[in-house]
């Protein structure tokens, strides 16, 4: 592998993990607070879906994000609905939020197929001029990538509401014991979930394809719950699983740029197998970073 | 209701539960119908237009059964493994590696005659799928990956796996435009039936739920699995074989859905495509779960949502609207069950 080859799927491994970091760190929130969002890959396909249309409307890729942002909380607030304020099974709440997100991102987006978008600008904090700095002009989902992680880390473990949602992770019932009130802080740790997880399918679509497609994520939003396995819990540990995965995904495109004979169908299996080896491994040690009362649901205390 | 008979209660429970679930099925449909007027599109018209070609003749009632035919068989692919407590979302890939297995073989015995390619490629078709089923079944019996993610995972390879193969060994090298298989040869075909689309897959789905309703109905095997479901450690202890159970209901799963795969391919395209299921063993994982795994509500919620999916179908060809809309309408009904009540262990 050349020096050139190596610093291209460096530099676009960063660029297409970046969806897959938001939407990690949306699901460790979640998480934390003892609720499994498997309809992650719907709340994905809703922002990917809103912020392309919403881009397409009014031209401007910002409002595009908010839009996805918004569009992921308001729907991820349904899922708290279900399984907080109905306490149903949060498997199966969360398949139903899948297939809702399919159904609802191609309702979305039917007007907007082959639309041609403005997509998310490229910060030009490096020399555009220079081939190799040019590599490393991302748009500003990339650069606040990391910095949101270590801020949901600061969240999660150096703030009041962390311990508390983290209390409720654990044990919801000692947690309401300690005069907190579980349903209230998953209900916003959902929300939080639905922006980072709406951001995430926005990054897909306005900045990585610029496109609308039916079903577009391809299981990224599964990938990123294996995802929060690999990281255990830790939003810290989530930024290199996710360049990890970037990394798998954009191989495929940088050989292909070189002209490398190798099958794409093969090559885009790496991040699914990639993701069923990384769960195998992981699951040869104990997982004690779970949360003890992870995806039960709570009934109030007996 | 001092001396009702057992059989009088039971009815009178069934009608109630049926009466909640149509009055559930129309909240969705009123909700789903005011979606479709915010996106200026025309819901009576689909359902009226549905209502007419699945009911109005022979053809069209014929063809719903044709989309019900690989419901019945990714639904009970869920329902088996659900029974011991298992999730498994992975029917759409396995109904893939039944349809992949199956053109393999008729790729190498195509000159043989039907009386062997037809029981060869229904094995196969079988096999396919259950042994893609059984690569997550030895993960999560091990406890080394929870079931559900891995199967939702599979799903993503399985079609990459057929598209290498119908882009690469196995292209037809008559069709330049669109990569597909060769056809297959007449011997390779399943029979159909009444002279429509309606073919012998129908004929295997119904057995299969037949044998599902007896095993679990009336085997040990089905009470075992009932202990398993309940209280896996306490099974275990009274020396049910957990881990074996795990393999055989994941395996025979997975080759439900395959036997679909294979019917799609044997009896409705007659090569393998891309483009084999709409999502087959998505909406089969909805028929399982909303019928509590029960057999009589399997065939119940197949024929509903064959049903369902024929308004995306009706959406998709007359009012410009791609398929997965539908999946709105089918998640609705889902939501509302799952609203309704508590139900932590429903999906067992």
């Amino acid at each position: 592998m050349n020096g050139a080859l190596l610093a291209g799927v460096l530099a676009s491994s960063i660029w297409s993990g970046t969806s897959l970091l938001y939407a990690t760190l949306g699901e460790i929130v979640g998480e934390r607070g003892g609720i499994v969002n498997l309809g992650l890959e719907g709340i994905m396909l809703i922002g990917a879906a809103t912020g392309f249309a919403a881009t397409a409307v009014t031209g401007d890729p910002y409002i595009g994000l908010a839009a996805a942002a918004l569009s992921g909380s308001i729907a991820n607030l349904g899922f708290a609905y279900l399984v907080v304020g109905r306490r149903a099974n949060q498997l199966a709440s969360g398949l139903a939020f899948m297939f809702f997100g399919f159904g609802l991102s191609a309702l979305v987006g039917r007007p907007f197929v082959g639309a041609p978008i403005v997509g998310l600008p490229k910060l030009e904090l490096f020399d555009p001029a220079n081939v190799t700095s040019r590599l490393v002009n991302y748009d500003i989902l990339v650069y606040l990538g990391p910095p949101i992680a270590v801020l949901v880390w600061w969240l999660l473990f150096h703030t009041r509401w962390g311990l508390w949602l983290r209390a409720v992770g654990e044990s919801p019932a000692s947690a309401l014991a300690a005069g907190i009130r579980p349903a209230a802080l998953q209900y916003q740790a959902l929300a939080v979930a639905g922006i980072l997880g709406g951001i995430g399918g926005a990054h897909l679509s306005l900045s990585l394809t610029l496109t609308w497609a039916e079903g577009m994520t391809d299981g990224r939003g599964f990938i990123a719950i294996a995802l929060v396995i690999f990281a255990k819990w830790n939003p810290l540990w989530a930024i290199a699983g996710a360049f990890l995965f970037g990394a798998a995904e954009s191989l495929q495109l940088q050989l292909q740029a070189v002209g490398a004979d190798v099958s794409p169908f093969l090559m885009n299996m790496i991040p699914y197998l990639l993701t069923l080896l990384v769960l195998t491994l992981w699951g040869f040690r104990r997982q004690v970073a779970a949360p003890a009362a992870l995806g039960r649901t709570f009934f109030g205390a007996e | 209701m001092p001396h009702e008979s057992a059989t009088a209660w039971r009815w009178r429970l069934f009608s109630a539960q049926a009466a909640a679930f149509v009055l559930i099925a129309f909240i969705a449909l009123a909700a789903f119908s005011a979606l479709l007027l915010a996106a200026g599109r025309s819901p009576l018209k689909a359902y009226v237009d549905t209502l007419v070609y699945v009911f109005g003749n022979a053809y069209g009632f014929s063809e719903l059964l044709v989309r019900m035919t690989p419901l019945l068989l990714t639904a009970i692919a869920v329902a088996l493994p659900a029974r011991i407590g298992l999730i498994n979302v992975g029917g759409e890939g396995q109904l893939y590696m039944g349809a992949w297995l199956a053109t393999a073989g008729e790729l190498a015995l195509q000159d043989q005659s039907a009386f062997v390619l037809l029981p060869a490629l229904t094995v196969l078709g079988f096999l396919g799928g259950g042994l893609w089923a059984l690569v997550p079944a030895i993960m999560r019996a091990l406890r080394l990956v929870n079931e559900t993610i891995s199967t939702l995972l599979l799903n993503y390879v399985a079609p990459l796996i057929i598209g290498f193969f119908i882009f690469g060994p196995w292209r037809s090298p008559e069709s330049s435009s669109y990569p597909q298989s060769p056809a297959f040869v007449d011997a390779a075909r399943l029979p159909t039936l009444f002279h429509s689309r309606l073919h012998a897959g129908l004929i295997y789905a119904l057995v299969c739920l037949l044998l599902y309703w007896l095993t679990i109905s009336f085997t040990r095997f089905g009470l075992d699995m009932r202990a398993t479901g309940g209280n896996p450690e306490a099974a275990r202890r009274l020396g049910i074989p957990v881990f074996r159970y795990i393999l055989a209901v994941m395996f025979v799963g997975g080759g439900m859905a395959g036997l679909a795969g294979m019917a799609e391919v044997a009896a409705i395209q007659g090569r393998l495509v891309s483009q084999l299921s709409p999502g087959y063993g998505f909406i089969g994982f909805l028929v399982a779960w909303l019928a509590g795994t029960k057999a009589g509500g399997i065939l119940a919620m197949s024929f509903l949502f064959a049903v369902l999916s024929s308004i995306g179908d009706m959406l998709q060809i007359t009012q410009d609207l791609p398929f997965a809309v539908i999946n709105i309408l089918m998640a609705g009904i889902l939501f509302i069950v799952l609203g309704r009540r508590p139900m932590g262990s429903a999906a067992k």
